[in-house]
């Protein structure tokens, strides 16, 4: 009777752990982010070391986005023909291929590739910085390693998303017209037309930019305070790089809900 | 390699902004939210307004003539009072008649104009008189149903 009750107490004292620990993490996890908005002075001073966190984080993901947009733009032409076609109404694909693009899959899967192509080399990098002591080699010098490393990090990766889920939406509306219209031979204008007509600029077009540009702050975030968080050995900064991918998809996932209940309500 | 590197961002960047202005014009109609020419504005009351939105299109004999603007409701006469605006390129006579109709059989729902034959114009915030309320189809329904039933009724006789 007694081994029983001692398991159940220890049982209730891990759940009680996890969580307080949890409430910790997430009140670390916003002061750091706090701090990294509040010191990116440098950032904005010294505005070549954000270029050179674009190249890395968004010219070296052009590759993935492009030809992954490519692809999703085919499947949705393919798929949509297929679907419309049944009612008659083949020339509408155009219009399915551009909504979907702009307002979901664009910002939604060029966020999900970009964390696991930029943040995941973002968390890899800082965790390793730690794990070789360079952070703290830098605070021995005087150098604010929030400002100097985290800071040019976060603003290359914010500027670059929306430009990456662009990009990816652009190509993809390509996509669906090299299937649709130059392979299937839907006529194209009505192809245009007929997206031109439902897209609307503000409710999809611009409601996508701030859809990705929500995401790049996420993602960014979530990547960097896993990395300066990591425990600084081999096991910790692989175990980091995990939770960065893990835990920025779901965030994507669950604010693009609440984004989307936001938007379109179905006025 | 700094060079290269900056050279690099550079065309991402101007490939960005270029995908944003292609989603703009080409994909979306940024180039008519745009083109705010002058326009002047119509009122129409309807007892029935059906699914009608603002910026559906406003239409004469099939063309884009302009856009609904607002939809209230009318306390004191219980009914819907449409703002349109309308092309200044474009007058219609006083006795035009404003019906809601759809676009395919379950299409979105626009605004009809049918110009009259008066020789007096529409100037900026008239009323129009004539309206016709968009079709509900449980209505249609329900005096198709009818008359069939009374139809029968008769034919036992």
């Amino acid at each position: 009777m007694r081994a029983v009750g001692k398991k159940l107490i220890a049982g209730l004292t891990l759940i009680g752990r996890r969580v307080v620990n949890g409430v910790w993490r997430l009140g670390y996890a916003s002061g750091f982010f706090l701090m990294t908005l509040l010191r990116s002075g440098t950032s904005f001073r010294r505005f070549q070391l954000v270029i050179k966190e674009i190249y890395f984080a968004g010219v070296l993901s052009l590759i993935i986005i492009v030809v992954s947009g490519l692809f999703v733009g085919m499947v949705l032409g393919l798929q949509g023909y297929e679907t419309l076609q049944k009612y008659g109404s083949s020339e509408a694909v155009g219009t399915l291929v551009a909504l979907s693009l702009t307002r979901e899959l664009g910002p939604v899967v060029a966020a999900l590739l970009f964390a696991s192509r930029a943040g995941s080399a973002m968390t890899a990098e800082i965790g390793l910085m730690k794990a070789t002591e360079q952070i703290s080699a830098m605070e021995m010098m005087a150098v604010d390693p929030i400002a100097r490393v985290i800071g040019p990090r976060f603003w290359g990766g914010v500027i670059s998303m929306p430009l990456l889920a662009a990009i990816f939406s652009a190509v993809g509306v390509f996509g669906g017209y090299l299937i649709a219209v130059v392979t299937i031979g839907v006529d194209s204008g009505a192809f245009w037309s007929q997206m031109q007509s439902a897209v609307d600029f503000r409710q999809d077009v611009l409601n996508g930019v701030i859809k990705s540009v929500v995401f790049g702050v996420a993602v960014t975030a979530i990547a960097l305070f896993e990395g300066y968080d990591a425990p600084p050995t081999a096991e910790g900064v692989s175990g980091a790089t995990t939770r960065t991918v893990v835990t920025s998809s779901l965030a994507i996932l669950g604010l693009d809900f609440v984004l989307t209940a936001f938007m379109f309500r179905g006025i | 390699m700094e060079k290269t590197l900056y050279l690099w961002v550079g065309i991402f960047v101007c490939a960005g902004i270029a995908a944003l202005f292609v989603l703009a014009l080409k994909v979306g109609n940024a180039s008519a939210t745009f083109n705010t020419g002058e326009t002047y504005r119509l009122n129409a009351e309807f007892d029935n307004i059906g699914g009608l939105k603002v910026q559906a299109p406003v239409k004469s004999a099939g063309v884009v003539v302009g856009r609904v603007e607002d939809i209230q409701f009318d306390v004191k006469k219980f009914r819907a009072r449409v703002a349109m605006k309308v092309d200044k390129r474009y007058s219609f006579p006083k006795d035009t008649s404003v019906s809601i109709l759809t676009s395919g059989l379950l299409g979105e729902q626009y605004i009809g104009l049918e110009a009259g034959g008066d020789d007096a114009m529409f100037k900026d915030n008239d009323t129009v008189s004539l309206t016709q309320s968009a079709v509900v189809l449980e209505k249609l329904i329900g005096q198709f149903l009818y008359s069939k039933a009374a139809e029968g009724g008769s034919d036992k006789k």
